[in-house]
């Protein structure tokens, strides 16, 4: 085995192996602090990583002068403008030691007259699309999607003030049928039932990746399985 | 060729029509601030009772870990619980695991904590840590070693100093707080401050969450998470009980979601519709092709 094959798999073994017998004896736990404090560092530099991917995919585009650049140019633009008031602390009461979101730096004017309802903007485009949708596919066509439209109907129904007004003509004997009784039974058994199911699901199957990341037959690392 | 034609066009025609009626079913309740009252389920109760029962003084880790993309849904419920938790007069622990989160933390501040209470002083009743990077690793770091996760706050004072910042001197580890409050909007959130933190640690947790996460929220409820408020209607619940408990904060900027529950109410009942009508126009198309 060359030596870089064999580096970045011998430091995820012993990271690995730390890590879970840190969990089981105590005077390790600093160790497993340590290298807790490792992978922080390192997420953060994804995001230097993140930059550059994004300036390099950005500058080809615009260099070859592919459909839609202007685009780009803005997006680069923006991304400069926006490190430089968030590295610099342009406007910053407090200067380059303060808070970098502080009241009156550029960054944070940025982030709340720009970036905010810029973002905001478009996750409400979803209410319109989520209606369009509503009426072009949530169909009955089979046993379990009217399952489905059934429980999504009754959740809908429930969470506005009709749920209440719908069901309370129901005799005293049936008030477990009313709508306000009904909504907190399909979330607290059937649904998280199914949420429970799913997690423990997930739960093996993040160990059994694991095991196969920590044995080195997965090597996401190398950039391997793509 | 000349029906398909017919169909494009009253395809087109019916999704502007649908877009129009949407943005009507949004502005028109807002513009004549149509709202219901709201009637609290025994979840949102649990968690306000949660709160009411902390001793003055209590320290609370009180965790934004949203975006201004879900603020619609979260910003009510963090605001509500900043002003519940400064009523109950306990010392805040603010912090986020979402770059994004420390605008909305500075906002909290300057909207709630300092303009509502001004008795509440920095550092000695609430502290901001701002943001860190490593999503669970932060939060298993800060299960053993609170001021290792977290050695300094957004003022870059040492989260060590004494004398600035007298509230993080009992602080150990995760363990040393009395509740953690969550509202999350995914990935880092409540699914991994319950399982990483607030379980290994012993810690009561309650939380809000943007409606559309809540079903990954609820397997660890009630017992592994003290409950969550869901989306803007729980926000809105969580508003009744404060202005029922506290009438003085009958004012506008305590009943955010209790306001947004108008458009939210109609546009839910405007989809209600849309899905009754389009499984009828399904239904007597099925119904005509097997007739024919």
């Amino acid at each position: 085995m060359s030596l870089v094959a064999a580096v970045p798999r011998g430091i995820v073994l012993v990271v690995a192996i730390v890590l879970i017998v840190a969990m089981f004896v105590p005077p390790l736990e600093p160790l497993r602090e340590e290298f807790s404090l490792f992978f922080n560092i390192i997420a953060a530099f994804a995001f230097v990583l993140g930059g550059a991917s994004l300036i390099g995919r950005h500058a080809r585009k615009i260099r070859r002068r592919a459909s839609g650049y202007g685009y780009s140019v803005v997006c680069i633009g923006a991304f400069g403008i926006t490190l430089a008031a968030g590295l610099l602390k342009l406007g910053n009461p407090t200067g380059i030691g303060g808070d970098v979101t502080a009241r009156g730096s550029v960054f944070a004017w940025i982030v709340r007259y720009v970036f905010g309802p810029a973002d905001s903007g478009l996750f409400a485009l979803l209410a319109f699309f989520i209606a369009s949708a509503a009426f072009r596919a949530f169909r009955v066509r089979n046993r379990e999607s009217t399952i489905m439209l059934v429980t999504a109907f009754l959740l809908l129904l429930g969470r506005t003030f009709l749920g209440g007004l719908v069901t309370s003509w129901l005799p005293d004997r049936l008030e477990a049928f009313e709508l306000p009784n009904v909504i907190p039974w399909i979330m607290s058994v059937p649904l998280k039932a199914g949420s429970r199911a799913i997690l423990i699901g997930v739960a093996v199957g993040a160990i059994a990746t694991s095991l196969r990341i920590i044995l080195g037959i997965d090597r996401p690392y190398r950039g391997e399985g793509k | 060729m000349v029906q398909l034609g017919r169909w494009a066009v009253m395809n087109v025609t019916g999704r502007r029509c649908i877009y129009l009626g949407m943005l009507l079913a949004v502005t028109v309740p807002m513009i004549w601030r149509i709202s219901f009252k709201e009637h609290p389920t025994p979840m949102v109760r649990d968690i306000f009772a949660t709160i009411e029962k902390l001793p003055k003084n209590a320290r609370v880790l009180f965790v934004c870990d949203f975006d201004p993309a879900s603020a619609a849904e979260t910003r009510p419920m963090e605001d509500a619980f900043a002003r519940h938790l400064c009523l109950r007069g306990v010392g805040l622990y603010c912090l986020t695991l979402w770059p994004t989160g420390p605008i909305e933390i500075d906002r909290t501040i300057r909207d709630v904590i300092a303009l509502e209470f001004p008795s509440y002083r920095y550092g000695q009743n609430f502290v901001n840590l701002g943001y860190m990077s490593g999503n669970e690793a932060v939060v298993a770091v800060a299960l053993t070693n609170f001021k290792k996760a977290f050695s300094t706050d957004v003022h870059n004072i040492s989260t060590h100093d004494a004398s600035r910042l007298p509230m993080m001197v009992p602080i150990e580890d995760l363990a040393s707080f009395d509740l953690i409050v969550d509202v999350s909007a995914g990935y880092p959130g409540l699914n991994e401050w319950i399982p990483y933190g607030a379980i290994p640690a012993g810690v009561p947790i309650v939380g809000g969450s943007v409606a559309v996460g809540s079903p990954e929220i609820f397997p660890y409820i009630p017992e592994q998470c003290g409950g969550i408020l869901v989306g803007v209607k729980g926000a809105a619940e969580y508003e009744q009980l404060l202005l029922e408990q506290y009438p003085q904060l009958d004012r506008p900027e305590c009943r955010i979601a209790l306001e947004r529950m108008g458009p939210q109410t109609v546009a839910h009942l405007m989809i209600i519709g849309l899905i009754l009508l389009g499984n009828g126009i399904h239904l007597w198309r099925r119904h005509k092709e097997a007739a024919a």
